[in-house]
């Protein structure tokens, strides 16, 4: 079954491969394909002990706020690039600079074509692979002293400015829950899967009496 | 760290001609007769007042320290268990204060049954307790691009730190809520302020994955995610997600920021590798290191820690020529999987200049490359996972610098 799934998923991978550009292996088809290998036991069965209680729905409501880079996840709301430079100006410039250059926090734009030089900046724009991160990631934890203190849509439009600082959207794109998982970010498809053990042979010179 | 608390060789040997002048003296006075009584009964105890060992934290950065690191100093740790107190820091958004009596862990999405667990709830169910190290797979990064030569072993590698961990396997819960078929991965969140969220492989869930509430015999320290934390054995520091609010079951990989554009490894090529989650066999000589001075020729004792994420140290070899030849090191037990291991090898030292390493194996076969052999591969912007071996170069005059780059 693993083995099944584990081909399928190298064919998607060389197809994905052939159809690069550079003809590498990046697809996260291939990234997710090799953790998939399950257990052996089946995992739906009753419960051991009786432990835990049911959450109730706005209990769960409340916690469950990732998004995945489907969009599922995604609230309603939206926002635009024109609309987030007034949030970005009071809750963002202070630790990422009015450009998203200068810092002295992360800095969030530019950088492109900088990963294969001896200073490679990883921004949103040169290194983040979804936007659907960005959304979740200011949600979740910006403002870094105040996190999870703004509206969904003030999030869609600080993550909208911050993509327009990139020039990944136009200052009047509109981002909801459908536009954003569809932007397709320019590193995308910059991730491979982990190939180590990569250096670590046998030892050359055998331990000495 | 102050000089004077790396000077323990100069210490051991004062030590013992004290000892050597008791012995030959018989009428000198004792040193220190106690005439008076000594301190009461407490109930929670503390180290002597004359020790000095802790954390390094860097307040020379930008980075608030709400977002920062603290590191374990392995130079002055013993054995294999790192003290609760000096277990090494990073976080991300600070340290919640969090009362367990309301503290809860929610299990949800693809499982028959999602359910809410109590911090009291959760010691009620079978549990189990195991020693592993936990290592940032920050730790030694600054050696990829050439660290100072002045650094020492806690600047350089304390960022990982050896504990017993004591918890209910991930697995028990996840049975309890009924994992659907469909289900590959679990996202791991905390309640810190930045409710940070890694994506696991619900292979490593079902395997031995904790939900930890102790640690060394007592409840998780704040800094290490009390009331509870994900504990992923052998697997990179983030991934062990402290604080732990909630486990969501998934056909997918959430993405999150720390698993795509945080910890991931660049490469040469401009492309980074994503899910590095193995912390790989590594091996550190703790004393004698870096900012030691030997007093003069003679015997010292080698010692240090190794450890592997992928499995039980079987071997550590020591040179003490740059690796021209390599001994085998003595391993003190108990050596355990996933855990820090100490070695030792008695050195007669000549007196003339030395570069000193130690190298492991593990059992899956695997050898603790020399850096620069990960740097042929790497590069040198990959930040994360270097487990290159560490040189310490030993001056003709007793002085020890770092000798990655010598």
């Amino acid at each position: 079954m693993a083995t099944a799934r584990n081909v399928t998923a190298a064919l998607i991978c060389i197809a994905a491969a052939v159809g690069s550009p550079k003809f590498r292996i990046l697809n996260s088809e291939f990234l997710i394909a090799q953790h998939i290998e399950r257990p052996a036991v089946a995992l739906a069965q009753s419960p051991t002990y009786g432990v835990g209680r049911a959450p109730k729905p706005e209990e769960l409501k409340a916690i469950d706020i990732d998004v995945t880079p489907d969009g599922k996840g995604l609230p309603h709301g939206s926002g635009t690039a024109a609309a987030g430079k007034e949030i970005y100006t009071r809750r963002c410039e202070t630790c990422h600079g009015p450009s998203g250059k200068e810092g002295p926090q992360d800095v969030l734009a530019g950088g492109r074509e900088s990963l294969t030089t001896s200073r490679p900046q990883k921004t949103v724009g040169s290194y983040w692979p979804y936007a659907t991160t960005l959304w979740d990631y200011i949600n979740r934890a910006m403002p870094f002293d105040h996190p999870s203190t703004m509206t969904p849509d003030e999030v869609y439009a600080a993550t909208a400015y911050v993509l327009f600082l990139n020039g990944i959207v136009g200052e009047h794109d509109m981002l909801n829950e459908t536009t954003l998982p569809r932007i397709k970010m320019p590193n995308r498809d910059g991730f491979t899967s982990d190939p180590r053990p990569d250096v670590g042979a046998s030892p050359k010179k055998r331990p000495s009496p | 760290m102050t000089t004077r608390s790396r000077r323990w060789f100069l210490r051991l040997g004062a030590t013992w001609s004290a000892a050597l002048v008791a012995c030959r003296s018989k009428t000198a006075p004792p040193s220190a007769e106690p005439h008076a009584l000594g301190a009461a009964v407490s109930p929670y105890g503390s180290r002597s007042r004359f020790e000095k060992a802790a954390r390094q934290v860097n307040t020379n950065t930008k980075v608030p320290l709400e977002e920062a690191s603290s590191r374990t100093p392995l130079h002055d740790t013993y054995g294999i268990i790192t003290p609760s107190s000096l277990h090494f820091e990073r976080h991300h958004a600070g340290v919640p204060e969090i009362d367990p009596a309301t503290h809860t862990l929610t299990i949800h999405g693809l499982v028959d049954r999602p359910l809410v667990f109590g911090v009291d709830e959760l010691k009620r169910v079978p549990s189990v307790s195991r020693i592993h190290f936990l290592e940032c797979s920050g730790n030694s990064g600054g050696e990829w691009r050439g660290g100072s030569t002045e650094s020492d072993v806690q600047r350089i590698h304390g960022l990982t730190s050896c504990s017993e961990w004591t918890g209910v396997p991930v697995s028990t819960l996840l049975r309890e809520c009924g994992v659907q078929p469909q289900a590959t991965w679990i996202l791991a969140e905390g309640a810190d302020a930045c409710k940070l969220a890694r994506s696991i492989p619900i292979k490593k869930a079902m395997d031995d994955a904790l939900v930890a509430y102790a640690q060394n015999g007592e409840p998780l320290r704040p800094e290490q995610g009390y009331p509870i934390r994900l504990f992923l054995p052998g697997w990179e520091g983030n991934s062990n997600v402290k604080w732990l609010r909630r486990i969501k079951v998934m056909d997918q990989p959430a993405m999150t920021r720390e698993e795509t554009s945080k910890y991931t490894d660049l490469m040469p090529d401009g492309t980074a590798r994503q899910f590095t989650f193995d912390m790989e066999p590594k091996s550190l000589i703790t004393r004698p290191s870096g900012g030691d001075t030997l007093a003069g020729p003679g015997l010292y004792e080698i010692t240090g820690i190794a450890w592997s994420g992928r499995g039980t140290i079987a071997r550590v070899e020591i040179t003490v020529d740059g690796g021209a030849t390599w001994v085998a090191a003595e391993l003190q037990t108990p050596v355990l999987p996933r855990a820090h291991t100490r070695f030792q090898w008695p050195w007669k030292w000549d007196g003339r200049e030395a570069m000193i390493a130690s190298r492991c194996t593990d059992d899956t076969g695997y050898t603790q490359p020399p850096l620069a052999d990960l740097i042929k591969v790497r590069g040198v912007n990959s930040q994360y996972h270097n487990n290159g071996i560490q040189v310490w170069k030993v001056a003709a005059d007793g002085t020890i610098t770092n000798g990655n780059r010598a």
